[in-house]
């Protein structure tokens, strides 16, 4: 058995920090943080997401909260995704682009009032976000960063319903999909989204990071018998790989679009300026020369990883940016960007592992369908 | 931990059971453990040959593939080829169902000089 080397950097904890350990948590470096990879084990966390619960610490995450009279004018000039479409409570994914349409980061726009609006970003982003966004910022619009003062959970899989009417009692309806709203703890005022990663219904909520133990307690006891499982990153991964999501400085780089991440459905070409757009102008008119795209492994093979080189007629043609084993299916999964030519449903291809090449196919998102 | 008395164990994490002129070869309790969900075992060919502290097969798991290194010298002569539909008997019964492979040894006096079950304990911090 080879050995793996930690990072000499210190880390950042979250508030769940404790609460991960002793709930028997592997704890690795996650862009900067002490995340947990896994508990019990990914195979149980992955099942008990897709079959009845998940809970993730993500406080990792950061909040960046964008106010003012010119706020939601300002956003779009600053995102892909139109923000004018959003209504009260509402929340879109987008993508925040270089000059030259590259992603800098994915995130989700929550739009809280008229003229507030969160956005959760990347954990290993936050400063570079922020960054570029105080660099762009015009008078009438106010940034604050408050990501150390949150903590973040999410809590996924087809009994989160459940679990929400009892954490709750009734005091609040559940939001609609793609919704956010606020409730007042005992401890904290909570924004609870309808919002996740893995593909089951679920909610994500962002309260306070000094009572982060309480509501982690409190949601495992109260799913306790609805068979509730803390889950690590490492199902996160599989769970979003299963369904396509793109994992940013994986899937989503600034060498890559958003189109050429085929992820056009996040992006308003008909908005007269953001930054990136004309490159994206560009390519919807012009094409692409690579798309990203899933492929499953044929039959029993090794699990692809990310950086295997991807093969077409005997000639190396991408390299895979994501791959694991699908829990689900069973089988070897990934995605790679590769030539437009070839990135076609059924398009057969090969993935290099260890100098063998083994079979694959592309195919249609998502990988795991219900 | 489960440690058994009558098996020899290298500091990579492997464990050698001596049959004979051979030595059955797997990993330990404690390796399968840190490695979790084990889902994919890359498996030598028989005839082999394989030298001791060696790369001489891949085990993988959801998250990582790892290289099992022989412990010992000499010729594959079987492989356990359930793994092949059932990977997980490595982490279920890593000192028995899930062995990985056989090795016809070239020089039997390298399995004195592993490290007994206590000196493996000690390796492990128990």
């Amino acid at each position: 058995m080879s050995s793996e080397t930690a990072s000499p950097a210190a880390p950042k904890k979250t508030p769940l920090f404790d609460a991960h350990l002793a709930a028997g948590g592997k704890m690795v470096d996650f862009g900067g943080w002490h995340m947990p990879v896994q508990y019990s084990g990914i195979l149980e966390e992955h099942h008990a997401v897709r079959n009845t619960l998940g809970v993730f610490d993500i406080s990792h995450m950061g909040e960046v909260f964008i106010n003012g009279p010119e706020a939601g004018k300002w956003l779009n000039e600053l995102l892909t995704n139109n923000v004018d479409r959003l209504g009260l409570g509402e929340c879109q994914y987008s993508f925040l682009l270089n000059e030259e349409g590259g992603v800098i980061d994915d995130l989700l726009v929550y739009r809280l009032e008229k003229s507030e609006y969160l956005l959760v970003v990347n954990a290993s982003m936050i400063e570079e976000d922020v960054a570029w966004m105080q660099k762009h910022l015009r008078t009438g619009v106010t940034l604050e960063n408050r990501s150390d003062e949150f903590a973040g959970i999410a809590v996924q899989g087809p009994r989160a319903a459940q679990l929400f009417d009892r954490f709750f009692e009734g005091k609040i309806s559940r939001p609609a999909r793609n919704e956010i709203q606020r409730y007042q703890a005992d401890c904290t005022p909570v924004l609870i989204a309808r919002t996740g990663y893995t593909g089951e219904d679920g909610f994500e909520l962002f309260f306070k990071a000094d009572c982060a133990d309480t509501i982690w307690k409190a949601i495992l006891e109260k799913g306790a018998d609805l068979g509730i499982k803390p889950c690590g990153l490492g199902a996160r991964d599989t769970l979003r790989l299963e369904m396509c999501y793109p994992l940013n400085g994986s899937d989503l780089s600034p060498q890559h679009t958003p189109i050429e991440a085929g992820m056009s459905f996040f992006v308003d070409l008909e908005k007269p300026a953001f930054i990136g757009r004309s490159k994206l102008v560009q390519q919807r008119e012009g094409g692409v020369q690579h798309r990203l795209v899933p492929f499953k492994m044929k039959g029993k093979t090794p699990p692809p990883r990310p950086h295997y080189r991807v093969f077409k007629n005997g000639e190396p043609i991408a390299e895979t940016t994501s791959g694991t084993v699908s829990p689900t299916l069973g089988i070897g999964i990934g995605m790679a960007y590769v030539p437009a030519e070839f990135a076609r449903i059924n398009e057969e291809i090969e993935i290099e592992i260890r100098g063998r090449r083994f079979p694959a196919t592309i195919e249609k998102k998502p990988l795991h369908k219900k | 931990m489960n440690i058994p008395d009558d098996l020899k164990y290298s500091e990579t994490h492997e464990w050698v059971r001596l049959e004979g002129a051979q030595a059955r070869v797997g990993i330990t309790d404690h390796a399968q453990a840190e490695l979790t969900d084990v889902v994919y075992v890359e498996l030598p060919k028989i005839g082999a040959k394989v030298q001791a502290k060696a790369p001489a097969a891949v085990v993988e798991s959801v998250k990582a593939a790892g290289d099992i290194y022989s412990p010992v010298t000499g010729t594959v002569v079987a492989v356990n080829e359930a793994l092949e539909n059932n990977p997980a008997l490595v982490n279920t019964d890593p000192h028995g169902e899930g062995w990985i492979f056989v090795v016809a040894l070239d020089a039997p006096e390298e399995v004195a000089q592993l490290k007994s079950a206590a000196e493996y304990q000690a390796l492990l911090g128990e």
